[in-house]
């Protein structure tokens, strides 16, 4: 603390002869840019020009190994669309937007409902309350890398403890992973298992905001508990679900991490069937064909998607406070 | 007010009766909550635990199916402690979460403040500016900020050095967010009277601000910290070095090179895991305050 007063000395002659001649609002003023300076040129030169950059990149045949980078229109996104519209076996970037609106489709609704029940299952009791949360909770803040190894481990054909459990029953063993069929959903229950306990916190806190007195007095008006639910928590949880649809949506767009680690050599597959737009966009960039322009047109796309996400948020959340 | 009173509006022997219903129906909705939360619960741990065991089995042992090693060995650890760069990814975790989370807890309450406690021209503009930023992934500005790490306006490289894997991450918008709607609950009155005490703007700011949003800054610090701790794709493409890279990059790097030694990896990933699980069941309260003031992951 005495250093920071030190720190000001430079600045008290100037400051003499300059500020303290000016008004005290306008000195206010002056004082507010002051401390906005960094965080100002930050966000212009770390976040807004590197997006305006992505932008210009696609429009280029940006390779970084090239002396001169060639700008070639949209042909990175006619080159998309192409490949879009190729079968999933042999065109990477089709499998990665199929894969990607599965992931979505299946798993944000999914961890909603599941996390959901487990709010207000954690509503409903009285004790231990806070030791199952923070147990649901673990998973969320563990590095993804070391879930995604670990299930690796536990979806192992021969070896995994899920394969020896199934067969400790007579079940026939799975291939998980390894299959074109389940790797997707293996991938899809490690990302739900992991994601939940944070939902349920968001949804907690939402039932939290609930009063008890519209319960108790919808209890002596004879509404039943599904009743309850359905026209007091449903409704008044409406904040929470919005933002955790959205937020669900996004995360699961931005799909990545699990993929690279549970699926070998970090391709997405088994052919192609767990790969997602964003692992695509690494490959592309820094995989050996350094395919930065195209990478940066898929990238905007994804921008794109996000982007009508967050709008539709904006105008369902304006409409409940209206 | 007492929940049994507007019943008396019901006939005198139906209120009894469905009070007791509810009685009974609770019991049961309880016994059932615990029920299903506790097999939940266990769904949560086994990975977790099935992880550490496989940890202290011998290479011939893992593939035998008991949740207890028959010949618990440390062996294990001692290889991936000494034949890997593990305590060094460790290190670099720490210093690139350290760096990010002190200088997000600085400029973000200090920007907070700003758009909280004065008017000035632009304000709206250069806030907005600062939350759209939030519509951009992180995906989209990869490529760009690889480009201009590899060749940067100040140094001669940001690949490979603890600068370029943090400096994404030193301000944040959410925190910027979350500082703003805390500091606007700081009285005017209280600045104004230092003012008129003396106090400079940025005393203002450090004396009297900051202390009494320490519960604020806590939160925001942790979670930042978790965030940086487990961030992977942008460590994953600016280190190339061994000696330079995370926990989660080094962990991802060390287990697609070691395939099918799974004692190996898990001990790996145990020692990547266990630390951090210890410190969130020590501080769950703040962290779980921490997530529904900001919300938002990395």
């Amino acid at each position: 603390m005495i250093l920071l007063e030190w720190l000001q000395y430079p600045f008290v002659w100037s400051y003499q002869q300059t500020v303290e001649k000016l008004s005290l609002p306008k000195q206010k003023i002056f004082w507010a840019y002051v401390f906005l300076f960094i965080p100002l040129i930050f966000f212009l030169y770390i976040r807004i020009y590197p997006t305006i950059q992505a932008f210009g990149m696609s429009f280029y045949d940006w390779n970084p190994l090239a002396v001169e980078q060639e700008f070639i229109g949209f042909d990175n996104y006619a080159e998309i669309f192409e490949d879009v519209q190729k079968p999933a076996l042999t065109s990477p970037t089709r499998a990665a937007f199929e894969n990607t609106v599965k992931y979505v489709v299946i798993g944000m609704p999914l961890q909603l409902v599941l996390s959901l029940s487990i709010a207000l299952m954690l509503s409903e009791i009285r004790r231990f309350v806070d030791f199952y949360r923070v147990i649901f909770f673990l998973p969320f803040v563990t590095s993804t890398i070391a879930v995604a190894w670990v299930f690796r481990w536990l979806y192992q054909p021969q070896h995994g403890l899920f394969n020896v459990v199934l067969a400790a029953f007579s079940l026939p063993t799975q291939d998980f992973l390894d299959s074109r069929g389940q790797a997707l959903f293996s991938i899809l229950a490690v990302v739900i298992w992991q994601g939940l306990g944070f939902a349920v916190i968001i949804f907690l806190a939402g039932l939290k905001q609930i009063p008890r007195t519209y319960y108790e007095a919808a209890e002596v008006d004879g509404s039943s508990r599904w009743q309850s639910f359905w026209n007091i928590t449903l409704p008044l949880l409406n904040p929470s679900i919005v933002y955790l649809v959205v937020l669900q949506t996004i995360s699961f767009l931005r799909m990545f991490a699990p993929v690279l680690a549970m699926t070998s050599q970090g391709d997405g597959g088994p052919l192609n069937s767990t790969t997602t737009v964003v692992l695509r966009v690494f490959r592309e960039a820094f995989g050996t064909r350094s395919k930065m322009g195209y990478s940066a047109a898929l990238t905007v796309v994804l921008f794109a998607v996000i982007l009508m996400v967050t709008i539709i948020q904006l105008r369902l959340t304006t409409r409940s406070v209206d | 007010m007492d929940a049994a009173q507007p019943a008396m509006v019901n006939t005198p022997e139906q209120v009894p009766q469905t009070i007791s219903n509810r009685k009974r129906q609770t019991v049961i909705y309880r016994a059932f909550s615990y029920l299903v939360l506790s097999l939940i619960g266990l769904t949560m741990v086994i990975p977790f635990v099935w992880m550490i065991s496989t940890s202290f089995k011998d290479a011939t042992e893992i593939y035998r199916p008991n949740f207890f090693p028959q010949n618990p060995t440390t062996d294990n650890y001692e290889e991936v402690i000494t034949d890997t760069a593990l305590p060094r990814w460790y290190l670099n975790s720490l210093i690139v979460a350290v760096m990010t989370t002190i200088s997000v807890a600085f400029f973000d309450s200090l920007a907070g403040f700003v758009f909280a406690k004065y008017q000035f021209p632009g304000k709206r503009a250069i806030f907005l500016l600062f939350l759209s930023s939030l519509m951009i992934p992180t995906e989209m500005l990869i490529i760009p900020w690889f480009i201009m790490s590899v060749d940067p306006p100040i140094g001669a490289t940001w690949v490979d050095t603890y600068w370029g894997i943090a400096f994404p991450g030193v301000i944040t918008a959410t925190g910027v967010f979350l500082m703003r709607q805390f500091m606007q609950s700081v009285p005017d009155e209280l600045l104004d009277a230092a003012r008129i005490d003396g106090v400079s703007e940025f005393g203002l700011f450090w004396r009297i601000v900051i202390p009494l949003s320490l519960p604020a800054i806590g939160a925001l610090s942790i979670f930042n910290f978790l965030g940086n701790w487990n961030a992977f794709i942008w460590p994953l493409i600016v280190t190339s070095d061994l000696n330079m890279m995370t926990l989660p990059v080094g962990l991802q790097f060390f287990s697609s090179e070691n395939g099918a030694d799974w004692h190996l990896i898990m001990t790996g990933a145990s020692l990547s895991v266990v630390p951090l699980l210890i410190i969130v069941i020590v501080f769950q309260r703040y962290i779980i305050e921490g997530i529904t003031l900001t919300g938002l992951k990395g």
